[in-house]
Formats: structure tokens, C-alpha cells, sequence
């Protein structure tokens, strides 16, 4: 009984292995969110704190689509220095930021970021630093499919804001 | 060189081949006024060879290399 559950434990484990401290990806296809959140969970179980964020497409609107760019000399190793830079910052055993690009549909996520420390607060303001940022400052075009077609996605003064107050 | 986001509409491709080695001002001249007139405003930023430049009429494009003509992320 106990190998069994060995077993399945490091089957697991094998399925979503996250980097640490740092596991900052592109992903071309979707992702189970949860799942990475929970294995997320299991790698920092010694944490004190985990906090994550989940940021999917809003449904309504008379959207159908969403399509995320992204320029690969660009985009992923900016995520990168950007993680870097809250690792610097903030006490934190581990960051994980991982960021769709291609076509979504409505529900699917885009984004999850997830941070853990020792206490909450280093957790909290880390994810809300780097979805500040991968808003404002991450080189991702968005545009929307309605039924009239294709419509590009302006930036927003609000995140630029947002951005102002780190 | 690269039109990224809303700039790839401006074209039927999202690219176009220029001889080297190329200026900004040579670029410039290469692309339809219309166009030429978005690029420079300071909203836009040039990357060449995966590195943004500070200053993209400082641009020095030599043959082979990659440019990117990067209009301001989407937020939302």
C-alpha cells in the first residue's frame, strides 16, 4: 500500500515538475491551472505562505476569442528579469509565472501567477508587483474575435497606473 | 524586419526583407508614408537583434539582422 502511493505520488510530481525558485514559462496550448497550483503547493510545502493569481478570459461582451502575441526574443526573457527582480525584492522561497500566448476562448486561463514565502505578505504584494507589470511592461499583443472580426486591444491608462505604483 | 501586434495589419505580411545595412532613416523611406508616419511616434520601439533600443533613430541594422517595430502592449 505504501509503494502504491509512492507510486502515484512520484507520477505526479513527474507530470508538472516546477523549477525552483523560479518556473516562468510561454505556453502555446492551455494549461490546468488548478493542477499547477496544486503541485505548486506540494513543491513549497514548507512555506508558510502560498498566494496565487488566475487571470482567464472574460466571457460576454459578444466576445468569442482571444489571441495573445508575443515577440520570443522579448517577451519570455523580460518575465524572466521581471521574476528576478521581485525575487530580489521580496523574501520568497519561489515564484512561478506561467503565460499563455495563441488563440483562448472565453474561460480559458491566461495567466497564473504564484508565489510563496514564509509569511503572507512578500506572497501578496509579488503577485500583485508581477501582474501589474505583465500587464503594463510584458511585450503580449491582445486582440478579440466578435462577430464583426478581429479588434486589437489598446493599452489602458489604468494599467499604466497600476504599474506607477511599484 | 517585424511588424508585431496591431502593426501587422498595416501590411498583407507581418514581414519585410530590406537591404542592408540599414538606417532609420533609410527604413523609413522603405515603408508607405502612412506607415512611416506611425513608426515615428514615441509610442513605438524598435528592437534590433532582440534588443530594445534606447533610441531608435540611433538604428544600425546590419545584413542579416533582425528588426522589430514594437507598438505599446495591450493591457486589460
Amino acid at each position: 500500500m505504501g509503494k502504491k502511493s509512492r507510486y502515484y505520488r512520484r507520477l505526479v510530481v513527474a507530470d508538472v515538475a516546477i523549477d525552483v525558485p523560479l518556473d516562468i514559462r510561454l505556453l502555446h496550448s492551455g494549461f490546468a491551472a488548478g493542477e499547477v497550483l496544486a503541485q505548486f503547493q506540494r513543491v513549497y510545502r514548507q512555506s508558510g505562505a502560498v498566494v496565487s493569481f488566475t487571470g482567464s478570459v472574460r466571457p460576454g461582451d459578444g466576445v468569442s476569442g482571444l489571441e495573445l502575441t508575443h515577440y520570443e526574443p522579448l517577451t519570455l526573457p523580460g518575465m524572466v528579469d521581471l521574476a528576478s527582480d521581485a525575487l530580489a525584492r521580496w523574501a520568497l522561497d519561489g515564484l512561478l509565472v506561467w503565460h499563455r500566448v495563441g488563440v483562448m476562448e472565453p474561460g480559458d486561463p491566461i495567466v497564473l501567477v504564484a508565489a510563496a514565502s514564509a509569511h503572507r505578505r512578500s506572497a501578496f504584494q509579488v503577485v500583485d508587483f508581477m501582474m501589474d507589470h505583465l500587464k503594463s511592461a510584458a511585450w503580449f499583443w491582445k486582440r478579440e474575435r466578435t462577430a464583426e472580426g478581429w479588434r486589437w486591444i489598446e493599452p489602458r491608462a489604468q494599467d499604466l497606473h497600476d504599474r506607477e505604483r511599484w | 524586419m517585424l511588424f508585431l501586434g496591431p502593426l501587422s495589419d498595416l501590411f498583407d505580411t507581418a514581414e519585410m526583407s530590406l537591404p542592408a545595412p540599414l538606417s532609420w532613416g533609410q527604413l523609413l523611406e522603405a515603408v508607405p508614408r502612412t506607415v512611416a508616419e506611425q513608426l515615428q511616434g514615441e509610442r513605438i520601439h524598435v528592437a534590433c537583434q532582440g534588443h530594445v533600443l534606447p533610441d531608435k533613430t540611433a538604428l544600425v541594422a546590419l545584413d542579416g539582422q533582425e528588426i522589430a517595430l514594437l507598438p505599446p502592449v495591450s493591457g486589460g
